[in-house]
């Protein structure tokens, strides 16, 4: 299978970097670059959603700081003074909570990672329908402007409110057990198992994503990109394919959020802020907009370096100077040019 | 009666576009309408097709009233369109813009897409064969790889036939099907219309080439201003004093 063939390259890669800062005794490196894999799951899901259905978002970074916020906020608030409250004794009969004691030895309880987790993913879901139903009949600049003003909303609601943490945001959040022996957390020993379920993520998620594209689903939403009205009147419900990939996007970026918040033990307001939404968006045209793996490698790539912090204070400038380089002189991004037109003349070449 | 058209009106601001037009569609017939420019022919197309609504009047298709329902519904009823300025989707193939016409008769949605279950594939590739089979029909199959829009004019114009097809439509809409072909080429489409109504699809036609009006309708709708003025087969068509008037001016002018 032709498309399953650069998968098959990206497990290769992810066992051989893995294999190679073992061998270099550079396992340091490990951590930005589990970081780097969930904004990673971001940046798919948003090129499945811009240059796909052809829709722009400038807030996905709120999806991924409502996905980070909650599962950090619940997982780190003490129920223990609300434990007489008729909804909480419902969840700890039902065993969402985890009972506990904190470092001074008093009692602390908090919900379960998988609780919190699945109520972050269902919090998403319901805000990107609440949000995506107005505002996707939008189009071009206007759907720029409304996803930006959402984006705003979400950083303005983390900086606010004591509950999440204001402008210190939530630390102390505890690891995330996935299942017996594998927790996503950032202690030093599961370093290596972090990385394997990280890179594990991006590489479902693209097996998913890459699915979608060569499907009859795929091929709607590039026609909705190419010709709406077109689309509508072959048959294909506009409004709801571009809603549905919204959604999807938003989930992505809001597991994103998640898991990276548990990886870091903590989640900060500067996740939210509108620059790491143009970061994103920035990344996506790089790598060529309709380009999925474009996006994947321009996307590890940028941010390994921005995590190693090669682009000093200047970092947020990095990504604001690329997008308005690659709208002027690359508009197919940087990969679209060379390497699809490289590997075609090779193709072409071998028949 | 395949498609009913009761006083339908439609108004942008000042303009009445198309004013109190009433007229039907039978089964299995090609019927026209004809009409000076700014007659109100493509809006009497984008009211039947759902992409613009109505301000009154009523639009039945197959016995079920149709005004008010989104295009993609229409569609599904079974009505297909062309466009009079070619609306290709562009970035895909000449076989995945008709591919795309399946999408009405298949229906492998995001789950399935994404998990890409056998079923799918299944699907996937009677698709393409279906796509394929249309773009023989309409002689480009050799170009089914090439990107749609970079094709020439007239074999654009057979790929969004070949679009429409694949819905397996009732009723094919066809704005303007011989706008910008020679007469070579405008015979051909002639032909295509004849056969494919010979399968049973019932044609409605918007076109200014009169011979092929004349030639291969049974029934034409004539507008002007926004008014049906006169309606009937080709040959009570040529001989109506009024149609006469519109197209040619007055014996006295």
């Amino acid at each position: 299978m032709k498309r399953h063939l650069p998968l098959g390259l990206l497990v290769l890669a992810i066992i051989g970097v893995q294999l190679l800062t073992r061998a270099t005794d550079t396992a340091f490196y490990l951590t930005p670059l589990t970081m780097t894999a969930y904004y990673s799951l971001v940046i798919v899901g948003l090129c499945l959603l811009m240059g796909y259905a052809g829709q722009i978002s400038l807030g996905h970074a709120g999806f991924f700081a409502i996905g980070g916020y909650l599962s950090a906020m619940l997982t780190t608030k003490n129920l223990v003074p609300f434990k007489d409250n008729s909804l909480i004794s419902l969840c700890d009969e039902l065993g969402l909570l985890v009972h506990g004691q904190d470092m001074f030895g008093s009692a602390f309880t908090h919900v379960q990672p998988w609780a919190a987790c699945g109520c972050a993913i269902l919090v998403t879901i319901v805000v990107a329908y609440a949000i995506g139903i107005p505002v996707l009949k939008l189009k071009g600049h206007y759907l720029a402007m409304a996803t930006l003003g959402f984006g705003i909303i979400v950083y303005r609601l983390a900086l606010a409110f004591p509950l999440f943490g204001e402008a210190d945001g939530i630390s102390d959040v505890p690891g995330f057990p996935l299942l017996p022996g594998l927790s996503v957390s950032g202690d030093f020993s599961s370093r290596v198992s972090n990385y394997y379920l990280a890179w594990g993520m991006v590489a479902l998620a693209m097996w998913l994503l890459v699915n979608l594209i060569h499907s009859r689903v795929g091929r709607a939403l590039k026609a909705i990109h190419g010709a709406e009205g077109a689309a509508n009147a072959t048959g294909i419900n506009t409004a709801r394919y571009k809603l549905n990939t919204f959604v999807i996007s938003a989930v992505l970026a809001s597991v994103a959020g998640i898991f990276l918040t548990h990886y870091n033990g903590g989640i900060g307001p500067s996740e939210a802020g509108i620059m790491k939404s143009v970061r994103y968006v920035a990344i996506v045209a790089i790598g060529g907009m309709a380009n999925l793996w474009g996006a994947l490698t321009m996307g590890a790539l940028l941010n390994i370096m921005s995590l190693r912090g090669m682009f000093g204070s200047y970092d947020d400038a990095v990504f604001g100077a690329i997008l308005i380089v690659i709208m002027l002189f690359a508009p197919q991004g940087l990969l679209g040019i060379s390497l699809s037109a490289t590997f075609k003349r090779i193709l072409r070449r071998g028949e | 009666m395949l498609l009913e058209i009761k006083n339908l009106s439609r108004r942008f601001g000042g303009l009445q576009a198309v004013s109190d037009a009433s007229f039907s569609v039978r089964q299995g017939m090609i019927k026209a309408v004809i009409g000076p420019n700014g007659a109100g022919k493509t809006t009497l197309f984008n009211l039947i097709s759902g992409t613009l609504l109505p301000s009154s009047g009523a639009i039945h298709f197959k016995g079920q009233p149709i005004h008010g329902l989104p295009p993609y519904r229409i569609a599904r009823l079974g009505m297909a369109r062309t466009y009079q300025n070619i609306k290709l989707y562009p970035g895909m193939t000449a076989l995945e813009n008709v591919m795309v016409g399946r999408h009405c008769r298949s229906r492998a949605g995001f789950i399935s897409g994404m998990l890409s279950l056998p079923w799918t594939k299944k699907e996937e590739n009677a698709s393409r064969a279906a796509a394929l089979e249309l773009l023989a029909l309409l002689d480009i199959a050799d170009l089914a790889e090439v990107e749609a829009t970079s094709l020439a004019f007239g074999q654009q114009r057979a790929v969004e036939f070949a679009r429409a097809l694949a819905m397996e439509p009732e009723l094919l809409l066809l704005d303007e099907p011989a706008a910008g072909l020679n007469i070579y080429e405008t015979a051909e489409v002639a032909r295509l219309i004849t056969k494919i109504n010979e399968q049973g699809i019932t044609v409605l036609l918007v076109e200014h080439d009169m011979s092929l009006v004349m030639d291969i309708s049974h029934e034409i709708v004539v507008l002007s201003f926004g008014e049906k003025i006169a309606e009937g087969t080709p040959s009570e068509i040529q001989h109506n004093k009024e149609v006469i008037r519109i197209y040619l001016g007055e014996d006295d002018a």
